[in-house]
């Protein structure tokens, strides 16, 4: 040091410190109690967790076997919901990042997409009632929650998506368009391939949410048992979301490790793609393209 | 285009009355000029002058942007641009290269091979000859031609300018526009490539916007000098670096007082 | 390449008309457009949909509103006299919500803090990913820790006869919504330009003095919206608050009281009612006021942020 600290710098020092420490326990706060919780997960529903957990059917009026039909059903809802929501909400990213004018139109849009991440969940499963199940007639189905769940996970893939194409340097439109290109041969050939591994990001992410959601399932197609796995998108199914809530609330008699195994699985399989999706994320940016 | 020629007329662009403005920020104001076909047509004029939003109108970038506004007539080979309906069609005929070079994240084939799959060619060998025609002309195709499969990119400045100036030349166009285009590039290629432009008069109209006032003397038969957004005048390059000019500030800027 | 085109095209004057690439980009366009604008569809298509199957009991006979908002009975399947008051619902749920904010403000406001503007490098991306793990974890999952490791820890230590209430849903909530809050919070605090900083530690500040004088007026707007979008995510939670909060109609009077909420009260009915009957009409009822409700929230929070990004 070439000055002499005077005392109110030491005396700044010193409450930048505390303050520093004091934020420090906030982060602390936050963060342990979940560590501490995913912990009791592991260690009183891991003992429990086996290929006969995963791969069989639930016994004895599900208090015993498996979670099996549970798994499979969360993958059918997922992969329609995804079949529905993922070129919708590129395209609508599409729009929104290449198209849009700077109007009240695009100004609804963007507030259309904030309301439908933060209408609730369960005003989500009305709608998907009301306009799945009995306007369309499609019955309570994996097609009806799949729809419901795609709308509202739309957000996701529309904010991921655009992102993605805005991080996409605007000189290089300016260069196709310049060549002769239309807006839509620019986004096809140069835009779009420089952003689909962001896409793809968001489309991980909203694997992790499809599969956590439980509300919007639970009356337009997901089930509490059914004694045979779904055949067609038209059938009901069980759910990963939705057993751990019947097996903890529901069902009377069941083990203590049971629901702990339940949503030990579920934890895992929507932080395993959402950290998926993270690592992913952090490894593109770690590319230089230009 | 090239057969056309003969019955043609002499003027391939008139510009009459030509206003531009950014969001009523005027960039350029009452420009009337005549660029001639298969000339080197130059322009000359220090930075903010409205050199290159006289570009971007030639080839009509003002339908692309939201807050570009444009008044004023451009006839292109006898057509009023502004009744131009397939815009993308004219900017498929206009080759641009602009100062800040853009090698698209692409490979360095695949930058050269865009314009040519646009315009609906798919065989691969017609497509090599294109690239290699086009890398050499702009002297690039020595520098790359062994990688060819590398993304433009993450080319060097200097090659990137080379590899827009062969993206520019693959549209085969009947107008090649260049916007100070040796900005980036050293001294030695710049003379290759202007020996190159001479050439390609025979197959196009040139405009060469450029900063450096002697490449105008060397290329261009007629030049017009911009200055803070009007044309201050029109003429014959060589009589107009002979000292005939009807303006103070021309005279002033090509002997180097300002710019 | 003109050999190419001059055969399709006749002269050179034919060039300005539309090609294939021309059709196929307004075509393209208008795809895009349609899809851009579903977003809105569906957010009508929402309101009309849960409006259109709440509608009898809005209009009929069952419904009056000042009962309806003030009374704090809700007995829908009683035989003589249902009766539809859903004051004891919105209170549990303002009570839950307003005490997850109480929790949740503080905290995710002092670690967007940390980790926005004392956190570097390495701890700052881990502690980044960190709340975004946390956000992702699913509400049944909190619901289930509420019922099952929260419930048996609230009666012990509090020495209260049921754990399932307004602390234990609130706790839950507030973990639940703090990740939100911090990464939108911290968002807003990253967008102050960094000249801010600049300039007040050319002055002489000291880093607590920039973040207190200089970063939290500066990113007052997008806090706020943070928080609003936080207590939006409260409001409407559901599966937590129903497995958490004891899912009892009740007036509460102190924390440890158990209570139902409004999202709770739908998940918990709506498979029971049979389809058209009044009960089942007035579960949709409570939705359009969910909706209502949190679009207000949202369109607040909106404008606040909005507002910052002008100014």
């Amino acid at each position: 040091m070439m000055f002499a600290e005077s005392p109110l710098n030491k005396r700044d020092k010193k409450t930048q410190k505390l303050f520093r420490i004091l934020f420090l326990m906030m982060v602390m706060l936050l963060v342990t109690p979940v560590l501490l919780i995913l912990a009791t997960l592991i260690y009183k529903g891991g003992p429990i967790i086996s290929m006969e957990f995963l791969f069989a059917d639930p016994r004895n009026g599900m208090t015993a076997g498996g979670l099996f039909p549970a798994l499979l059903g969360t993958i059918w809802l997922v992969v329609v919901a995804l079949i529905c929501s993922v070129p919708l909400g590129v395209a609508a990213a599409i729009y929104l990042s290449e198209y849009a004018p700077d109007n009240w139109l695009t100004r609804s849009i963007n507030l259309a997409i904030v309301n439908l991440a933060g209408v609730p969940s369960i005003v989500h499963a009305l709608f998907g009632v009301g306009a799945f199940v009995i306007f369309m007639d499609f019955g309570a189905s994996i097609l009806a929650a799949s729809l419901t769940l795609a709308i509202m996970t739309l957000p996701v893939v529309i904010v991921a998506t655009r992102e993605s194409l805005q991080s996409v340097p605007h000189a290089f439109r300016e260069a196709c368009w310049n060549m002769g290109a239309t807006r839509w041969q620019t986004i096809r050939k140069v835009v779009l391939p420089n952003a689909i591994s962001g896409i793809l990001t968001g489309v991980i992410l909203e694997v992790s949410r499809t599969s956590g959601e439980t509300a919007p399932i639970m009356f337009t197609g997901a089930a509490f048992y059914l004694p045979t796995l779904p055949e067609s998108v038209f059938d009901q199914t069980m759910a990963l979301a939705m057993h751990l809530y019947v097996v903890a609330t529901q069902v009377p008699n069941v083990p203590d490790a049971m629901p702990y195994g339940v949503a030990l699985v579920l934890i895992s399989v929507v932080l395993a793609f959402n950290a998926l999706s993270i690592s992913f994320r952090i490894y593109l940016r770690g590319l230089k393209k230009w | 285009m090239v057969e056309n020629t003969n019955d043609a007329p002499d003027i391939k662009i008139v510009v009459e009355n030509l206003s531009i403005d950014y969001a009523g920020e005027p960039a350029l104001t009452g420009v009337s000029l005549e660029i001639p076909r298969n000339e080197i047509f130059g322009i000359i004029g220090p930075a903010n002058s409205g050199k290159t939003s006289f570009l971007n109108c030639v080839n009509r970038m003002d339908d692309m942007r939201d807050n570009m506004n444009v008044t004023g007539r451009v006839i292109y080979d006898g057509i009023d641009l502004t009744n131009w309906r397939n815009l993308y069609a004219l900017r498929r005929k206009i080759g641009v290269v602009f100062p800040l070079p853009v090698g698209l994240p692409l490979t360095v084939y695949n930058n050269v091979a865009l314009a040519p799959r646009l315009a609906g060619i798919k065989k691969r060998a017609e497509l090599d000859v294109i690239v290699e025609r086009c890398l050499t002309r702009a002297a690039l195709w020595d520098e790359v031609k062994d990688r060819l499969d590398s993304l433009g990119s993450l080319l060097s400045g200097g090659q990137q300018q080379r590899l827009t100036i062969a993206r520019a030349l693959s549209q085969e166009p009947d107008l090649l526009m260049l916007d100070e285009f040796s900005i980036a590039v050293d001294p030695v290629t710049t003379m290759r490539i202007e020996d190159v432009l001479q050439e390609l008069k025979e197959e196009m109209t040139i405009i060469l916007v450029t900063n450096l006032v002697q490449q105008a003397n060397r290329l261009a038969e007629q030049t017009a000098f911009f200055l803070n957004g009007r044309c201050v005048e029109v003429g014959n390059t060589k009589s107009m670096f002979d000292g005939n000019v009807s303006h103070q500030e021309t005279k002033d800027y090509i002997e180097g007082r300002f710019g | 390449m003109s050999g190419a085109t001059a055969s399709q095209k006749p002269s050179v004057l034919a060039d300005d008309q539309p090609d294939t690439a021309w059709y196929v980009d307004k075509a393209v366009q208008v795809i895009m457009f349609v899809a851009g604008v579903s977003a809105i569809i569906f957010i009508i298509g929402i309101f009309i949909f849960v409006s259109k199957e709440g509608a009898g009991f809005i209009g009929g006979e069952e419904m009056n509103f000042s009962e309806f908002f003030t009374s704090p009975r809700w007995r829908p399947t009683s035989e003589w006299n249902p009766t539809y008051g859903i004051l004891a619902m919105i209170t549990g749920t303002a009570s839950v919500t307003g005490l997850s904010m109480l929790i949740a403000i503080p905290f995710s406001l002092g670690a967007a803090i940390y980790i926005a503007e004392f956190a570097t490098g390495k701890t700052r991306e881990a502690l980044k990913v960190l709340v975004e793990l946390l956000a992702a974890i699913p509400s049944v999952v909190w619901g289930f820790i509420g019922l099952s490791i929260m419930n048996p820890l609230i009666i012990d230590i509090f020495d209260v006869p049921v754990g399932l209430n307004i602390f234990n849903a609130g706790l839950i909530l507030g973990l639940m919504s703090a990740p939100i809050i911090t990464s939108i919070a911290e968002d807003a605090l990253k967008a102050v330009p960094d000249g801010f900083r600049e300039a007040a530690e050319a002055m002489g500040a000291t880093r607590w003095q920039v973040i207190y004088k200089v970063v939290l007026p500066a990113a007052k707007n997008g806090l706020l919206g943070a928080v609003l979008l936080g207590v939006g995510r409260s409001f409407g939670e559901t599966m937590a608050v129903l497995m958490a909060s004891g899912h009892s109609i009740n007036l509460p009077e102190n924390i440890f009281d158990s209570v139902r909420a409004l999202t709770a009260t739908i998940a918990a009915e709506l498979g029971e009612t049979a389809e058209g009957s009044t009960h089942y009409q007035s579960l949709f009822t409570i939705g359009i006021f969910l909706f209502i409700v949190t679009f207000i929230i949202n369109l607040t929070a909106d404008l606040i942020v909005r507002g910052v990004r002008k100014g």
